[in-house]
């Protein structure tokens, strides 16, 4: 499973999406084609800034688990570290996932952390 | 060519801890052949859904080793497997269709199986029908993305934890009268919600249980069914369609948009509007989903499920009754068996012989899906 993990290690730390200059949509995780335009469809890989926000939620095996959608429209779905509701604003971060045993790689990847509201 | 079901089978669902998987397998086969009235060698193909022999039981190349153990290997007969997840049975009895509607055979076998309980984890395996590294790896599992897909419904809709629980009620009542029920007993709406969550808002007694069973349908084409068979039931249409296949990807999570796409297509081979459609046997692998398929089958307008459970019209003498055998909930899902059971159950009910679950019914609807609804199957009966 290490090769599997290793080759997408890129995607798991930063959150990229691919964006189609064709038609200007927004899709997560990356695609190697454009599924409005196919071949017409032109990819480029795109960073996303930080801040999502909580399309809908459970929390499963004790951990909170979130679909965040961003500004772009692009949804991705990750771990929340705390208490979350719909609509609560999310900021991404850099956190241990699980591990392959005492001796295996640990897996990590993309969290979010709810963000109080400026009063 | 006109096709129609001229036999059915199925074993019992549940823990069959003293049956191994060929022998389940045989049981369901021999009953549907026995139901036909046939002796087998008849059979030119075998379609078999089988979500996961490999995982399960560590088993691949799994059409083979049935057809052996069924005796047929005697004759040469072909088979398949055919894989879709829970889809698989629905898609194996699409696969069946379609080879006797071309006219390249006349007598085939769709069936379904799979054997669970030899494995650890039965869920794990169930889940490796979302993303292993886009949903799984985040620790959403298939209950997971259907608890986040009914929390939106909920949130948008106003549907709440009692339409849910109302539906494990209504299945597991419904169970009590069919002998191949895992679960044959009532359960009211406080068990449902006493019971602890597995994923929020989704509790134990949302979930359909996972177990052991195999069905199996026998399909010819119209002039050889009316030869040999008194009570033949007609596949008027029966289609499949698919869906972006992570939540992530899809414009409204709240659709499974390969059941709107698939049914609009079955109503239009068939020529007949969902409120045509008497009785249903619909995907309940999760209350939610139940829900969902009133909606996206047209039952009801998206976000007006609940009041087709608030009002009980999907009750047995309801104007439209749902999952009569008691449904995923109740029957169990023995995985890549239920498209294939659910059929089995709308043949009995369209033949008048389902005793005190029976329903006044002209023309049936099942739904199968695969995972989180990626793949769905719809398939229309009539008498």
């Amino acid at each position: 499973m290490v090769p599997r993990f290793w080759r997408k290690i890129k995607y798991r730390y930063e959150i990229l999406t691919s964006f189609c200059e064709n038609c200007g949509n927004h899709y997560y995780p990356q695609r190697e084609i454009c599924p409005k335009c196919r071949r017409e469809g032109v990819l480029k890989e795109e960073k996303v800034c930080d801040y999502g926000k909580v399309l809908s939620y459970t929390v499963v095996n004790g951990r909170t688990i979130a679909l965040v959608e961003f500004d772009n429209g692009a949804k991705m779905l990750a771990e929340v570290c705390g208490k979350v509701e719909i609509g609560k604003k999310v900021r991404k971060a850099f956190r241990k996932y699980g591990e392959d045993g005492d001796f295996g790689i640990i897996y990590y990847g993309t969290k979010f952390i709810p963000i109080e509201e400026q009063n | 060519m006109r096709v129609a079901i001229i036999g059915v089978g199925c074993t019992e669902f549940g823990e069959l801890w003293d049956k191994s998987f060929r022998s389940i397998f045989l049981n369901a086969g021999l009953s549907a052949l026995e139901d036909a009235e046939i002796r087998g060698k008849e059979v030119e193909a075998i379609y078999i859904g089988n979500m996961s022999g490999g995982k399960f039981i560590d088993q691949e190349h799994i059409a083979a080793l049935i057809v052996d153990h069924a005796g047929l290997a005697e004759f040469g007969i072909p088979a398949i497997r055919i894989e879709n997840a829970d889809a698989s049975g629905g898609s194996a009895f699409r696969q069946a269709y379609m080879a006797v509607a071309s006219g390249i055979h006349e007598i085939v076998i769709a069936a379904g199986i799979e054997k669970v309980t030899d494995a650890n984890d039965p869920m794990e395996i169930l889940s490796t029908a979302v993303d292993q590294e886009w949903e799984k790896f985040v620790g959403a599992n298939l209950p997971a993305i259907y608890a986040i897909i009914a929390r939106l419904h909920m949130h948008r809709f106003g549907t709440n934890e009692e339409d849910l629980a109302m539906i494990a009620v209504k299945n597991h009542r419904n169970a009590v009268h069919n002998p191949k029920a895992q679960f044959r007993k009532e359960i009211n709406l406080e068990d449902v919600m006493r019971s602890s969550y597995i994923a929020e808002p989704l509790k134990v007694l949302d979930c359909a249980p996972l177990c052991d069973g195999a069905s199996a349908v026998i399909l010819a084409n119209e002039e050889v069914a009316k030869k040999i068979c008194d009570t033949p039931i007609y596949i008027e249409a029966c289609t499949q369609a698919s869906d972006y296949f992570s939540i992530q990807n899809r414009k409204d999570i709240t659709t499974l948009q390969a059941v709107v796409i698939a049914s609009k297509e079955a109503y239009k081979i068939a020529g007949v509007e969902a409120k045509n459609v008497d009785v249903a046997e619909v995907h309940d692998s999760f209350t939610i989903s139940e829900l969902l398929a009133y909606e996206d089958l047209g039952f009801a307008k998206k976000g007006e499920g609940k009041k087709l459970i608030r009002e009980g019209e999907t009750e047995i003498g309801g104007k439209i009754p749902v999952n009569t055998s008691g449904g995923l909930k109740a029957c169990g899902h023995a995985v890549g068996a239920t498209g294939i059971r659910q059929i089995v159950d709308l043949v009995i009910q369209l033949r008048g012989e389902a005793g005190k679950r029976q329903v006044n019914a002209e023309r049936a609807l099942a739904l199968n899906l695969g995972g989180s609804g990626a793949t769905a199957v719809v398939s229309i009966l009539s008498r």
